[in-house]
């Protein structure tokens, strides 16, 4: 065989080594997980949505969880949305560039790579002790908004940085200000992609459990925060309150992690149900970005 | 006019507020880390705290000794990059060099999904499905070892370490692959004799990325490695890792006692550790652009 029809060869099996290191990791994992879908898909009923957990695992539901979960995620978004964006649009909009800028940068790309557990240890020293806050879902959606916050407001430079420059000099040019030219050219033509990261980053908190561990919300919950809007049979029938907030609460990936940890396989089955829902949910919210980063890439073009 | 000119100053105020609150935050908040941190090294030596090899927060008397968890976070991190670092890299550069547009385009999505997976779905995964494998296979008296935690982590890290190669990949000019094909390399020689040299500095940061997001996994971790605080001696036994001691003991400890002050030290080492492994991994990739 002569030198040539060798480096042939040795190039198809690259090729074919390629394709199988990639595929390795998906198709090990697609069967895993397959696997455990089969386990819990005949857990899933609209009682699984609508029960407590019990100590009963044929009874016990994830109402509370996912009520948890809502509420989590609602206070982790009206905090680290407006405040990463805020931040996102300073630094690549408005900061001038200087040490100390430069310094905040390196530290917010790198506060994105800290280990969530660590993100527990602050919540839990800060807002459950320091703060009083207690166990709450207040507590609890303030932690995973520092998870975030970084991620956020890393995702907001970058899709700001996307937008060419001279968009910005075209609406300086026809006499707009700083603000209008953010506002009115900058903004909704980065729009796509910060809505891209904002999505990214919800998901990555509503799979997070370690962190909220960590702050002591591993505990079982039987009730629901109260709700911020509630009917009562006396005037003024209609009442609104956010005593919820403080209120102990439990999320989807702890209520899986909690019936891990029994013993019975009964919980082994509902933990595997509620995986289910977790990771549709993961992937729902994914696919989504996916396809609007997608979307936005076809539909801008400069 | 007036008015509007108001309005932009007011806005511009709060963006500025926002930027200036988020990023003071951030700094605050490890400020606070460092203040309850401290406080235990204060009692504690230091270095007795990392070299010491018994973990006994809460008998009498107590001991901190974190070799163990050290060890455990090392192993099954080393094991994790065995595994994906050349798996990540294959695939890298299959998915930049290789595939044809449309498979690239499902494959980059199908990565982008495997990143995506919450950690403690992929614990439960790893512990009903390959931590008996494990055991069977290689006949071991548990299958919740540090081998275990190892392909799952490397498994997470996967998504990492691929996205971040393909853009260092990506980013080798064209040229320098032409040359060689020219000469009359092989796709193959062109890539392992040309390509991946100019575009090592971005597979190291990537690596380094995976690095990092392995030791600081919790959940995973806390489910397959089976926590035992125990010095490993092999890949195949129980190991505990520094992110799970922390995750498994801190609902239990008594606030203000030395326990709980003791995992706020290990979360200092932890956050050092990822924070270095961070900061070197960003400087090999500007230096790159540079």
């Amino acid at each position: 065989m002569n030198k040539t029809k060798q480096n042939k060869i040795i190039d198809k099996c690259f090729g074919f080594l390629g394709i199988a290191a990639t595929l390795f990791g998906l198709i090990m994992l697609l069967v895993f997980i397959i696997d455990v879908l089969s386990d819990g898909l005949g857990r899933i009923n609209w009682s699984f949505f609508t029960s407590f957990p019990s100590r009963k695992p044929e009874q016990a539901g994830i109402l509370s969880a996912w009520v948890g979960s809502v509420w989590t995620m609602f206070i982790t978004a009206m905090i680290a949305l407006p405040l990463g964006i805020g931040a996102g649009i300073h630094l690549e909009e408005y900061a001038r560039k200087s040490r100390l800028t430069n310094f905040i940068e390196i530290n917010i790309a790198n506060l994105a790579g800290v280990p969530s557990v660590i993100y527990g240890l602050l919540g839990l020293g800060l807002f459950v002790r320091y703060l009083q806050l207690d166990r709450s879902v207040l507590a609890g959606g303030f932690t995973l908004a520092l998870l975030i916050l970084p991620v956020i407001i890393l995702s907001t430079r970058e899709a700001l940085r996307a937008v060419p420059f001279s968009m910005r000099e075209a609406s300086y040019a026809v006499g707009a200000t700083k603000w209008q030219t953010v506002r009115y050219q900058v903004l909704p033509a980065a729009f796509g992609n910060i809505l891209t990261g904002i999505i990214l980053a919800m998901s990555r908190a509503v799979g997070e459990t370690a962190p909220l561990i960590t702050i002591g919300a591993l505990t079982y919950i039987a009730f629901l925060p109260q709700s911020p809007i509630y009917f009562s049979s006396g005037f003024p029938y209609l009442h609104f309150s956010l005593k919820g907030l403080f209120d102990p609460f439990t999320v989807l990936p702890i209520q899986i992690f909690n019936w891990v940890s029994r013993p019975q396989k009964g919980f082994f089955t509902n933990a595997a149900a509620g995986i289910i829902v977790l990771l549709g949910l993961t992937l729902i919210m994914n696919t989504l970005a996916i396809i609007l980063r997608h979307h936005h890439q076809k539909k801008i073009r400069w | 006019m007036r008015i509007r000119l108001f309005k932009e100053f007011i806005i511009e105020k709060l963006i500025f507020l926002s930027g200036i609150a988020s990023i003071l935050f951030v700094i605050l908040i490890f400020v606070f880390l460092l203040k309850e941190g401290l406080s235990f090294f204060k009692e504690i030596n230091l270095f007795k705290f990392i070299s010491g090899k018994h973990w006994y927060p809460i008998s009498e008397p107590e001991q901190f000794g974190i070799l163990p968890m050290i060890l455990g976070s090392l192993l099954v991190t080393l094991g994790a990059i065995i595994f994906a670092v050349p798996l990540s890299i294959g695939a890298a550069f299959y998915i930049s060099e290789v595939a044809p547009g449309k498979i690239k385009d499902i494959l980059k999505a199908g990565i982008e999904m495997l990143a995506a997976i919450p950690s403690v779905v992929l614990g439960f995964i790893g512990m009903i499905t390959l931590v008996p494998l494990v055991k069977n296979v290689l006949h071991l008296p548990t299958g919740l070892t540090a081998f275990s935690g190892s392909i799952m982590l490397g498994l997470m890290s996967m998504p990492t370490i691929i996205s971040i190669s393909e853009d260092a990949i990506n980013a080798v000019p064209k040229s320098y692959k032409e040359g060689a094909l020219a000469l009359g390399a092989t796709r193959w020689q062109a890539m392992y004799r040309v390509t991946i040299y100019a575009a090592l500095p971005g597979i190291i940061a990537a690596s380094m990325l995976g690095i990092g997001r392995v030791i600081g996994e919790t959940m995973a971790v806390m489910m397959i490695t089976g926590n035992a605080a125990v010095i490993p001696h092999t890949f195949f036994q129980p190991v505990r890792t520094l992110t799970a001691t922390i995750a498994a003991e801190m609902g239990e400890t008594v606030y203000g006692s030395m326990h709980y002050y003791s995992l706020f030290a290990i979360g200092i080492i932890l956050f050092i550790i990822t924070f270095i492994i961070n900061i070197t991994a960003d400087m090999v990739l500007h230096r790159k652009h540079k």
